[in-house]
């Protein structure tokens, strides 16, 4: 045994370092998704964008060299991505769910097409933040080494669980989420917010996808994403429309996505792949614990078709 | 529109015309899908023409690419009709629970588990029984396997209100990991060492393929279990009350509809049809489960379903054109230079513009066959 190796506490070591590596996307999806639905709409197609973005940031970063404007670059996408899907929903008769499921192969088909050239050349990563220097073990070095855009992640579930209650677009988001009616009331144009709602979402979405082909695994290939995109959508109920929850939710999925590796890396290969499956299975319980087929979910927004 | 172009008021005046009438609004009810999906895919390709015509590519030349590697040889054709088959299945998957209302995403799961099962079950058949037998149990197993995944679904949404959408797409995740899982572990054939697989099937126990033709039965299956979910959804008792809940499921339970028993009824049929989809691809195709099996079908079959606004007989066709844009790929890759992702990008284009296109429907008065009847105010 080498005197670097910290045997069994690298199981618990590893988690925590997986559930902030893994949980950033989770992160910035589910809040996007958090922000769409509570404006009352579901946009299934996340993952498309989430890839788009991934392929959109590696390839601007490539070409530019900054992976900043990658992520800008992203952003942008995104939104164009949130804004068809706010368009095409707001005339009668379109399902949102279903144009979701589109706007996904919509999503994977242009970012597989377009990023084809950008699978050999390699970009520059997003940069991270070492904050385990104290530590003279490497393990902790390593785990510790966060990426900024984790940082900006967590400071955005602060401010949107503020913005949502205490600001005028918040409120506004709101009222639109819970009643089309009020909001028209209120002289509100409810697919106006529910468009600016879905760019939002998809921009945030996007800048998931940017840390994957960016930071971790930080490379651009089609099986870039396990799908996260999807199972944001999942997460935000879980994590009841509330962005603090989000990103608790979040690193709990990245937690237990760490799970199978790293136990793993201990010796425990029995049933590798069915660790593998833990955050879809842990999900699952929750949705059905806690759902009821008498009642809508405790904080939805009352607009959403999910729940209806 | 040209509804006054062809005013019935100008044919009810000619004696002879109102022995038409009936055959007019039997065209008008029928016409409407038909003419808003043809003229859905002429958009969607117009669109996608203008995306490749802006990486200055031929979009005529891709079209004919398209057809070559589709349909334009008995070889292609071919090809294309075996891709059919599980998207035929697939789609079924989509299209049953969706007349209930219900959008269940997650025939991919059904699909690899009924592999799976079908593959784990003719291991110990094979010795004992003759082809026959062990393909009929392997069918029902495949079956069970995927109507259960299914069907839970459909339970967890009655019974425990949890949205089908998502946890149809869960149990797929978990689906995949359990395939993985028992195909490395206890049903791994030790002779696959690159690519972890079930044990393969004997030659003679596969299925084969139509006489004259380079497709597997499945097909057939396939088609023959499209027809029966027509009938079952438009001819039956069931499918009656099916369609009823699927319209307004308060109505359906205050005529004392079992609704609950209709979901779950309903959604286990359509698992069952995934599940046989996996066992075709393992004993007509692969011949052995393995991760092959999770190649996409369930995912393009939602596609198929969403296309035939889920009618079973439409989704023939459909499936068979998806099938041939499918097989195109390799052939746009090889002759334009262009990825191999060409497909699903001009698949989400359609797929896009044509639900885009469910905003149109009854907006036009030409499809209404109360104009035709004369009885217009």
């Amino acid at each position: 045994m080498s005197e670097t190796d910290i045997g069994l506490w690298g199981v618990p070591l590893a988690i925590i370092a997986g559930a902030i590596r893994v949980s950033t996307p989770f992160i910035f999806v589910s809040l996007g998704e958090a922000i769409t639905e509570r404006s009352g709409r579901i946009n299934l197609g996340l993952e498309g964008t989430l890839v788009f973005g991934a392929m959109t940031a590696y390839a601007v970063a490539v070409l530019t060299g900054s992976p900043w404007l990658g992520v800008l670059a992203a952003m942008g996408a995104g939104a164009v991505f949130g804004l068809i899907h706010g368009f095409i929903c707001r005339f009668p008769r379109v399902n949102d769910i279903a144009i979701g499921i589109a706007m996904m192969q919509f999503g994977l088909g242009f970012a597989f097409f377009l990023g084809k050239p950008f699978i050999q050349p390699s970009a520059p990563k997003l940069p991270s933040i070492p904050l385990g220097n104290w530590s003279s073990y490497p393990q902790v070095q390593a785990a510790l080494n966060i990426n900024v855009l984790f940082f900006v992640g967590f400071l955005l579930a602060l401010f949107l669980y503020w913005a949502f209650r205490n600001t005028r677009p918040g409120l506004i988001l709101r009222v639109v989420g819970d009643s089309t009616d009020a909001a028209r009331a209120m002289g509100i144009n409810p697919d106006r917010v529910r468009l600016l709602a879905t760019a939002l979402g998809g921009a945030l979405a996007a800048v998931g996808g940017a840390y994957l082909s960016l930071y971790y695994p930080g490379s651009w290939n089609e099986g870039i994403s396990s799908g996260q995109g999807l199972m944001a959508v999942a997460l935000v109920i879980f994590a009841r429309w509330n962005p603090i929850n989000c990103f608790l939710a979040a690193l709990l999925f990245g937690g237990t996505g760490a799970l199978g590796p790293a136990l793993q890396s201990v010796g425990v290969t029995q049933g590798y792949y069915l660790f593998y499956a833990a955050p879809y299975v842990l999900t699952l319980a929750i949705l059905i614990a806690t759902s009821s087929p008498h009642r809508a979910l405790s904080g939805a927004p009352g607009e959403l078709s999910l729940t209806k | 529109m040209t509804v006054e172009a062809n005013n019935p008021a100008l044919l009810a005046g000619s004696g002879g015309a109102a022995s038409f009438r009936p055959a007019l609004e039997w065209l008008a009810r029928r016409a409407e899908p038909v003419v808003i999906g043809l003229a859905a895919i002429v958009t969607g390709l117009a669109l996608f023409s203008i995306f490749i015509l802006a990486i200055g590519k031929s979009p005529l030349a891709l079209f004919q690419i398209m057809y070559t590697g589709g349909f334009g040889s008995w070889f292609s054709i071919q090809n294309s009709l075996s891709r059919a088959a599980p998207l035929l299945l697939t789609a079924l998957c989509v299209a049953l629970p969706a007349r209930l209302g219900l959008v269940i995403i997650g025939g991919e799961g059904a699909l690899v588990l009924g592999g799976v099962a079908a593959a784990a079950i003719a291991t110990p058949l094979t010795g004992l029984l003759p082809p026959y037998p062990t393909l009929v149990a392997m069918a029902l197993a495949s079956m069970v396997v995927g109507g259960v995944w299914i069907g839970a679904v459909g339970f967890l949404r009655h019974y425990r209100g949890v949205n089908e959408t998502i946890s149809s797409l869960l149990l797929s995740y978990i689906a995949i990991a359990l395939m993985n899982q028992l195909v490395e572990g206890p049903l791994r054939d030790p002779a696959s060492l690159n690519k972890p697989s079930t044990l393969p099937l004997p030659p003679e126990y596969m299925i084969g393929a139509i006489p004259g033709m380079d497709v597997h039965w499945g097909l057939v299956i396939a088609i023959i279990a499209c027809i029966l979910s027509y009938v079952l959804i438009e001819a039956t008792r069931f499918g009656f009350a099916a369609r009823m809940a699927g319209g307004n499921v308060r109505a359906a339970q205050i005529q004392g509809l079992p609704v609950g028993r209709l979901i779950v009824g309903f959604t286990a049929i359509a698992g069952s049809f995934a599940g046989l989809a996996g066992m075709l691809e393992v004993a007509a195709v692969q011949g052995s489960a393995n991760a092959s099996l999770a190649a996409g079908y369930g995912y393009t079959g939602i596609l198929v379903a969403f296309l035939a606004r889920h009618n079973p007989l439409a989704i023939i066709p459909i499936a068979i054109l998806l099938g041939g844009l499918e097989a195109s790929g390799g052939l746009i890759q090889r002759r334009m230079g262009l990825p191999d992702a060409t497909v699903v990008a001009l698949q989400g284009t359609l797929f896009i513009v044509i639900l885009f296109c469910e905003t149109f429907y009854g907006r036009f008065k030409v499809f209404n066959p109360d104009v035709w009847k004369g009885t217009r105010a």
